[in-house]
């Protein structure tokens, strides 16, 4: 199942940063690297629910604010030692807009 | 005619058995020693800094020939004695060479134990025992790239250390879940796990080997559940086991090692045997300081004194990866009878345990902070009752006895304390090398001392007796790096940024060779620090640097709402300021209002879309961000002083307001609290603040470097002074003293303890041109910094970052989804 959305433009989401877009029922993160990758997750930390998008980013993991379990961007797993998974969602961006499948990926 | 004494193995245990005979009686023996490497005797414990390059071989001699020459000892390096004739008491080399003895020294140490899997025979396939194996593994670093490490133990991950440190790609295969599992439980297993992992060890937990793979050379291993990994060096360091060949061959009885009674002999009298080699009450070691222990009866006896007995050792564990401490000893989980004290402080990767039966310490570990190692180690050994102290015990033992005003725990040490476990070294021996010899090296007091000579993992403590004997100017060596993505210190990066003029934090990186290009949560902060409070008009403060609760000006709570604390200068307030505030919490339907500890109010629980239109409310009413949530200043506390007050001297509330006014806005290393209190009697409470201030008849009492948190200190008193201005000169200088000296998330407790009150006042109360230079340079500092954030994120421009980037209403079939109730909780 396929269900692309357009979230916004790529230039407001700011570089090792991450903007919120909001599902009512859910949230998911939307994270920029250094070299625009642009990766989705669930905004809910696999430990307890914290606000990914509020971490710091670093290469193409975030930092969770809470406790600092690390994420990696590209599986949504938790960096070992400790174990977890975000729900992640596909992107792309085209023509500067930024597209996420909310079906999860 | 002199007796002859041969020793067979000529390491660690043997030498070390030799030496302390020499001691007692240089006389007794011909002496001829037997080693089948290729060199004088050295310390095999550097083996691993010498892999990383942190040190050479001939660093790590122990013994030069010169040594065996001027004690007049026969040496044969390179030969290794095959044949032992117990009849006729001869001893076989493998050259031919046939040496008699009247007794026999047998130290020959154990072995890296292979795993016979198929392809354990092929090239490339090593164990860590001897220069020769870090030899290749050096060599094998220039040729190759890819590393196994078998084995997550204390040998293995300082193999994987080294290799790493020798730009191979490394990969450690541990078959149970926890590394070290004999040293450490899962949670700080997990930390040190995570420590290397940011230093680029990868790890394969639960893996077990299937077989080595490749024609002449390795190439690959593969796994019982199927996984295969490329290899073209492969250390196994799954074990040892003792070296009884040579024994065996000659009828000596052995079990897992030579059996030896409470004297270090065999079940053949005349025949000896110290170190690894040996099985003594049914135990074997893989350690120096049980090792050391044994030489000293077993040179006891051959010198025919015939006292002291060997009863076996208790030990404790180090690793040597510059940059992790880790202490563990005893049974560190414990049974259900156990008792376990846990302290844990994850900002700072701290862990401590002690497990506990009836108030006697069964086992510790420690990770981030090791400090108090020995001292644990001691009272288990000694089997001391706690009870009394137990409150404190995770304080350590510069806690005992004290209200904090001294924490430095080698003062508090007793003389009997052990310091070095490996040579047996107590505090006492250490002050007395210190003070009868002058030392004033760390190198000089191993060279006297043997403390912290063989695996150094007591350096730090002897570095601090040394401090504490003879004051700051002693000679440090090592440092510590800032974190996982690079080898600089604190120190290092935060000159390289002045020297260098960097400026942002990307400039760092690139210049400084960072190993991950966007660095970690734990440099990016500490470097943006750095950088702003070094160039404060030129530098880039970088918000993607920063913690979230800096970046958004408010603290992140569990349930991702925030609050928000307005400032209250001096923790005075006005009916209009608290009406406004009333207005805004029903406004904005604030969960809960709270006086703060502070002196002033917390509106808790808001989202974070609310958090520019109440700042908007609040700055309306004329009041600013109190940075409740920054390692910046605080707040100011103050008493009701001479306005009112029956029995004040000073207007407490006017200088909090002052200083206040003076210092809101700067960003400090830590957070910095202040308080101000009109007589003695110190309602403030400023003695436990970063910097506070007594008022007395004549004038104030400046103290600094307090700290009511986590571990209470009380201040030192920095000076007396008379006027308001020189408070608020001496407080800028303060600061800026700290901004610029201190590392980041040192607080001034711990800063005051590491570089001495005297440093402090030298740079502040005797050298008035460089105090005025200091405040000088924080007035600066503060003419950039001193901008209400909250003023400044209502505006348009940062309007982005507190609203979501898009709403939707969320896909009709989507599921119910526990995110959101988290969202909503
Ligand atoms: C709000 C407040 C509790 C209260 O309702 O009274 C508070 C709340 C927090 N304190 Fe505190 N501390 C508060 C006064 C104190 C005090 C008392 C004081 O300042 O007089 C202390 C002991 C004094 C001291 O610091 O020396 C105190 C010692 C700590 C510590 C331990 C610091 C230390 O160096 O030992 C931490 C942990 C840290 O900073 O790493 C901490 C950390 C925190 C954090 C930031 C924990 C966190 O990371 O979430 C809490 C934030 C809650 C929030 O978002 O509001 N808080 N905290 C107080 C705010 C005062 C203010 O007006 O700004
Ligand atoms: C990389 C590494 C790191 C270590 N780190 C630590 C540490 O941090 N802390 C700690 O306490 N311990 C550590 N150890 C362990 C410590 O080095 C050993 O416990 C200690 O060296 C054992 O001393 P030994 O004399 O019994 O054996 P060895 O030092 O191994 O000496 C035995 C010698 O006998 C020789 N030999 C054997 N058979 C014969 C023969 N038939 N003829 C002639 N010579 C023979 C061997 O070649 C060898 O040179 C470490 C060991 C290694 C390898
Ligand atoms: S003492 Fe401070 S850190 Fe602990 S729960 Fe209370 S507010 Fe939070
Ligand atoms: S909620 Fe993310 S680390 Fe705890």
């Amino acid at each position: 199942m396929s269900n692309w959305i357009e979230v916004g433009k790529l230039e407001d989401i700011p570089r090792l940063g991450s903007r919120v877009v909001d599902m009512e029922r859910r949230e998911i993160a939307i994270f920029r690297t250094e070299l625009d990758d642009i990766f989705a997750v669930a905004n809910s930390c696999p430990h307890k629910k914290g606000p990914l998008a509020e971490g710091i980013v670093h290469g193409k993991k975030v930092t969770c604010p809470l406790h600092n379990w690390t994420i990696d961007l590209e599986s949504g797993e938790a960096v070992a030692p400790d174990k977890g998974c975000a729900r992640r969602y596909e992107t792309k961006v085209e023509s500067g807009m930024v597209w996420i499948n909310s079906a999860e990926a | 005619m002199k007796e002859k004494l041969v020793l067979v193995g000529n390491g660690m245990a043997g030498v070390r058995t030799l030496e302390e005979l020499l001691k007692i009686n240089p006389d007794a023996y011909d002496i001829t020693v037997f080693g089948a490497e290729p060199y004088g005797n050295y310390n095999r414990i550097m083996l691993s800094p010498m892999l990383t390059g942190e040190t050479n071989l001939d660093e790590i001699m122990l013994n030069t020939r010169e040594w065996y020459a001027d004690n007049n000892i026969t040496l044969h390096t390179g030969k290794k004695v095959v044949k032992i004739d117990r009849k006729n008491r001869i001893v076989y080399a493998d050259d031919g060479t046939e040496t008699v003895y009247d007794r026999l020294l047998l130290a020959t140490g154990s072995k890296p134990f292979i795993l016979p899997v198929p392809g354990h025979d092929l090239e490339g396939v090593i164990g860590f025992r001897d220069v020769n194996d870090v030899e290749m593994m050096l060599d094998a670093a220039k040729k190759y790239k890819h590393a196994v490490v078998i084995g997550g133990g204390l040998l293995g991950l300082e193999a994987a250390n080294g290799l790493q440190k020798n730009g191979m790609k490394v990969r450690v295969v541990h078959l149970s879940e926890t590394l070290m599992d004999r040293q450490l439980d899962s949670e700080s297993g997990k930390m040190l796990q995570r420590e290397l992992e940011a230093r680029g060890v990868e790890f394969l937990m639960g893996a077990s080997t299937k077989e080595l793979v490749g024609r002449k050379r390795v190439k690959a291993i593969t796994f019982q559940d199927g996984r295969e990994i490329s290899a073209d060096l492969v250390v196994m360091a799954v074990g040892i086991k003792p070296d009884i060949e040579l024994a065996e061959s000659a009828g000596i009885y052995c079990n897992r090692g030579i059996v030896v009674n409470d004297t270090m002999q065999s079940y053949d009298p005349k025949i000896y045997a110290v170190g690894e080699c040996v099985q003594h009450r049914n135990q074997t070691y893989g350690l120096v300081a049980p090792l050391f222990e044994m030489a000293k009866v077993c040179a006891n006896h051959l010198a025919k004194l015939g006292y002291g007995r060997y009863e076996g050792s208790v030990t404790s564990t180090k690793l040597k990866v510059t940059g992790i401490d880790l202490f563990s000893a005893g049974d560190f989980n414990g049974d259900d009878d156990c008792e376990r004290i846990v302290y844990r402080d994850p900002s700072q990767n701290i862990y401590k345990k002690v497990v506990l039966k009836d108030n006697r310490i069964q086992g510790a570990v420690l990770y981030g902070n090791t400090m108090d190692g020995p001292w644990y180690f001691q009272l288990m050994r000694e089997g001391t009752d706690v009870s009394a102290f137990r409150d404190s015990l995770m304080f350590g033992q510069g806690h005992l006895g004290d209200s904090g005003h001294d924490n430095n725990s080698v003062m508090n040490m007793s003389d009997d304390a052990e310091v070095c476990g490996c040579n047996g070294v107590t505090k006492g021996d250490i002050v007395k090398a210190i003070t009868t010899e002058g030392l004033f090296t760390l190198d000089e007091v191993k060279a006297h001392t043997k403390a912290s000579a063989s695996c150094g993992g007591c350096s730090g403590l002897v570095e601090q007796i040394l401090a504490s004997t003879v004051g700051s100017d002693f000679s440090h060596p090592e440092v510590k790096p800032l974190c996982g993505c690079t080898d600089h210190s604190h120190d290092q990066v935060r000159e390289a940024i002045r020297s260098e003029v960097y400026t942002s934090v990307d400039e760092v990186y690139k210049k400084l060779d960072w190993r991950n290009e966007n660095g970690c949560p734990t440099c990016r902060p500490a470097v943006n620090y750095y950088l702003i409070s070094t160039w404060p008009e030129q530098a880039h403060d970088d918000s993607q640097s920063r913690f979230v609760n800096e970046r958004v000006h408010a603290n992140i709570q569990k349930d991702r709402t925030y609050t928000v604390v307005p400032r209250m200068w001096g923790g005075v307030t006005t009916p209009d300021e608290l009406r406004a505030i009333a207005d805004a919490a029903d406004k904005y339907e604030v969960p809960m209002v709270k006086l703060t500890g502070g002196q002033r109010i917390d509106l808790v629980g808001l989202q974070k879309e609310q958090l520019p239109n109440i700042w908007k409310d609040l700055n309306a009413a004329g009041m600013v961000s109190g940075h409740a949530y920054g390692k910046a200043l605080r707040t100011v506390k103050t008493c009701i002083g001479s306005q009112y007050c029956r029995f004040g001297t000073q207007d407490s509330v006017e200088m909090g307001i002052a200083l206040e006014k003076l210092s809101w806005a700067s960003w400090t290393p830590h957070k910095f609290k202040m308080a101000v209190s009109g007589c003695p009697r110190n309602c403030a409470e400023a003695t436990i603040k970063d910097f506070g201030v007594v008022a007395v008849d004549s004038g104030y009492e400046l103290h600094i470097g307090g700290n009511g948190g986590i571990k209470v200190r009380v201040t030192d008193l920095l000076a007396r002074v008379e006027t308001d201005g020189e408070v608020l000169e001496y407080a800028g200088a303060f600061m800026q003293l700290y901004r610029e000296e201190a590392r980041y998330l040192e607080r001034t407790a711990p800063w005051i303890e590491r570089v001495g009150l005297n440093y402090v006042k030298e740079r502040i109360v005797e050298d008035t041109e460089n105090r005025i230079e200091l405040n000088e340079r924080f007035l600066l500092s503060q003419k950039i910094a001193q901008k209400d954030p909250w003023a400044e994120l209502t505006k348009d421009e940062h309007r982005l970052e507190f609203v979501p980037m898009k709403r939707f209403d969320d896909q009709p079939n989507a599921q119910t989804s526990e995110d959101k109730v988290a969202v909503n909780a």
